[in-house]
């Protein structure tokens, strides 16, 4: 709950759409560097939401995550996204080991009418923040990836989306019998972003 | 109490069926507060029925379902709503990271990478040897296996040594009846000089490759020697008096410290892998710790802890080889518990009720494991995962408790003998192609190199 004394912010949709597309960039960069799918020494330390986050130096991984980030924010600002997926597969099978899901919820009335919603600032800010810790130290829990890692980003969207010259059609990649985390959400009021993340259960610490 | 509200409140007559006389005051009392008696005209059926039927689909949305309930039910819709989302993925893929990727799950000892899940543990044993006449009794310790490779298994007034690279056997020494029986045996760091308790409470040193009687110590207990460790050139001894006493082999005056402490037979007796602390278990249920930092300070027989949380014996001791300061404990039959204790500050970690009597624990010096050997009703040697105490295996084999256990100096075999007169052989952590990286730590400095026999 906000506080009453704190002040509410507007959020447009845009503002909206930029605030879950950076958020998506960093959780991003979070998860490549806590799962150690890239060496530790290809990212930098940034300051973000109030913490210090990690974004990856390497350049194939930054042009990919800024082509993401423009697509996405076209498709958060027409309402057609409904979830991102970043899948963590195993270099040498292709065996996807690790689920991230980001599912959103898009507030229709926004994107039709054009209003816009008030919601203060910091209140969101908090929100991302208390997922970015849980995302790191989610790795408490999660098996170890031993092996080298490759990651991808899978985009639901409305059946009526026209599919970009740079997208092509792809299978969920599903993972069988996983085990399933629920993360914190966060909300703009215009978009709702729950994280849920599922992995391959480890044989060996089955009870 | 009822009854008595009942016939205070009932003027009219006395009834033996209170339900019936409540059932007409109910409307003008307001004090039949302590029993709920339905009232069918009151009840509105058609709410009710409502309620219980139809509402019940609503609930499901409003109950608090667990979160990963919530995740699979969410799940589980997404899938059924497959038609009306498409899936897309960025042509240009990210790139794939070229550096070996720094494993922060593991740390350097991991070094068998393919072995390390889906091991195949063999369920039998690879080899079973007889042992006839090797004594049945809890408290004390007669196998033992050197760096040299040769297994030394103590039965009844003899010392047998089996080779493990050719398999063959020699007898070391056959001691007397008046002596006898061998009651503990431990090679000593470098694998060729060997100490043998006896039940009279001497202490026989003997050299394994000239099978020549090196040194006897005498004088340090009073009742049988149930116990060894070496650290180094220090022999230390632990008997059925409950005195440890720390020998130094290569001076005359051999005693250097006496530790008492326990009250009970010492049975288990274990140095740290720094040889820096001594953990020692008795039969009086208790498990000391020893700093040798501590000996020089005023009673060098003060142990620095005293941990009395098991309820029975403790004989089953072993340091962690990849922590340091953490050592496991295994209780006897009224305990049948493995415990983790920080040796630093004293702490217990764990503590797992195994369900049965433990008679010797094992660490992986490779993988994260642990072994147990335990009594009735198994007999059966458990592998269990660290630190989730997770089973990884149970081998049976034994007929009867399985009170010895050995590690091979490679760190892939376990020699495991019982009462049933078999000393049985596991494959239990890992084969020895995998963990030949591995290989044995230099020995440290044979304590008798300067000296070509001891006076």
């Amino acid at each position: 709950m906000a506080s009453r004394t704190a002040s509410k912010d507007i959020i447009t949709l845009r503002g909206s759409t930029a605030i879950v597309s950076e958020f998506f960039g960093y959780a991003a960069n979070s998860i490549l560097y806590n799962r150690g799918v890239y060496p530790e020494e290809t990212f930098e330390r940034v300051k973000k939401y109030g913490l210090p986050l990690l974004l990856s130096q390497d350049e194939g991984v930054k042009t990919f995550i800024s082509n993401l980030h423009k697509q996405l924010s076209e498709w958060l600002e027409a309402g057609k996204l409904q979830r991102i997926v970043l899948v963590i597969m195993s270099k040498a099978t292709n065996e996807v080991l690790e689920r991230w899901n980001f599912s959103i919820e898009t507030d229709g009335e926004v994107v039709e009418k054009g209003i816009s919603r008030e919601k203060s600032d910091k209140e969101i800010m908090r929100e991302i923040q208390a997922i970015m810790r849980q995302i790191a130290s989610s790795i408490t829990y999660l098996p170890c990836l031993d092996e080298p890692c490759i990651f991808d980003v899978l985009a639901y969207t409305d059946t009526d989306v026209a599919v970009p010259f740079t997208w092509t059609e792809s299978d969920p990649k599903l993972i069988a019998n996983p085990q399933m985390v629920k993360l914190h959400s966060f909300d703009t009021k215009i978009h709702k972003v729950d994280t849920l993340v599922s992995y391959k259960n480890d044989e060996w610490d089955d009870q | 109490m009822d009854a008595g509200s009942v016939s205070s409140s009932a003027t009219k007559s006395h009834s033996r069926c209170p339900l019936k006389e409540q059932f007409l005051q109910r409307k003008n009392s307001r004090e039949n507060l302590d029993r709920f008696i339905p009232n069918r005209s009151a009840m509105d059926f058609d709410y009710a029925h409502y309620m219980l039927t139809e509402a019940k689909k609503g609930n499901e949305n409003l109950t608090a379902s667990s979160p990963s309930k919530e995740a699979y039910r969410k799940h589980l819709a997404d899938s059924f709503n497959m038609n009306r989302t498409r899936i897309l993925a960025f042509k240009n893929k990210p790139p794939t990271p070229t550096d070996a990727i720094p494993n922060e799950c593991s740390t350097s000892f991991q070094q068998s990478k393919p072995v390390k899940a889906r091991r195949n543990i063999p369920q039998t044993s690879e080899r079973t040897l007889d042992a006839p006449e090797i004594l049945d009794d809890y408290y004390l310790n007669l196998l033992d296996w050197g760096s040299s490779n040769v297994l030394a298994i103590a039965l009844s007034n003899t010392v047998y040594l089996w080779d493990a690279t050719d398999g063959n056997t020699s007898e070391l020494v056959t001691v007397d009846d008046e002596s006898g029986p061998v009651t503990s045996v431990k090679w000593a760091p470098d694998g060729r000089h060997i100490s043998i308790g006896l039940n009279n409470s001497d202490i026989q040193l003997w050299d394994s490759t000239s099978n020549r009687l090196l040194r006897t110590l005498k004088g340090g207990h009073q009742s049988r020697v149930g116990s060894l460790d070496w650290n180094n050139h220090i022999l230390t001894t632990g008997g059925m008096d409950g005195r440890i006493v720390n020998n130094d082999v290569r001076i005359r005056s051999h005693i250097i410290e006496t530790y008492t402490g326990h009250h009970q037979e010492v049975c288990g007796l274990k140095w740290s892998g720094s040889g820096q602390q001594l953990a020692s278990g008795g039969n009086d249920n208790l498990l000391h710790i020893y700093d040798r930092s501590m000996a020089s300070s005023n009673s060098p027989t003060q142990y620095l802890h005293r941990l009395e949380d098991h309820t029975a014996a403790v004989k089953a001791l072993a340091w962690c080889p990849f922590q340091g300061n953490l050592l496991a404990s295994g209780g006897g039959g009224g305990d049948k518990c493995i415990k983790f204790w920080n040796t630093h500050t004293g702490a217990c970690l764990n503590s797992v009720d195994t369900g049965s009597q433990v008679c010797a624990l094992l660490w992986n010096k490779n993988e994260r494991e642990l072994l147990s050997s335990h009594g009735f009703t198994q007999n059966q040697l458990t592998l269990w995962k660290y630190p989730s105490m997770v089973k990884m295996a149970e081998l049976t084999g034994h007929t009867s408790r399985v009170l010895y256990m050995a590690q091979s100096p490679d760190g892939c075999t376990v020699a495991s003998a019982a009462g049933d007169e078999t000393l049985r052989f596991w494959n239990v952590f890992g084969s020895p192609e995998v963990v030949g990286k591995v290989g044995p730590k230099a020995a440290p400095e044979p304590p008798f190199a300067h000296l070509n026999r001891i006076r």
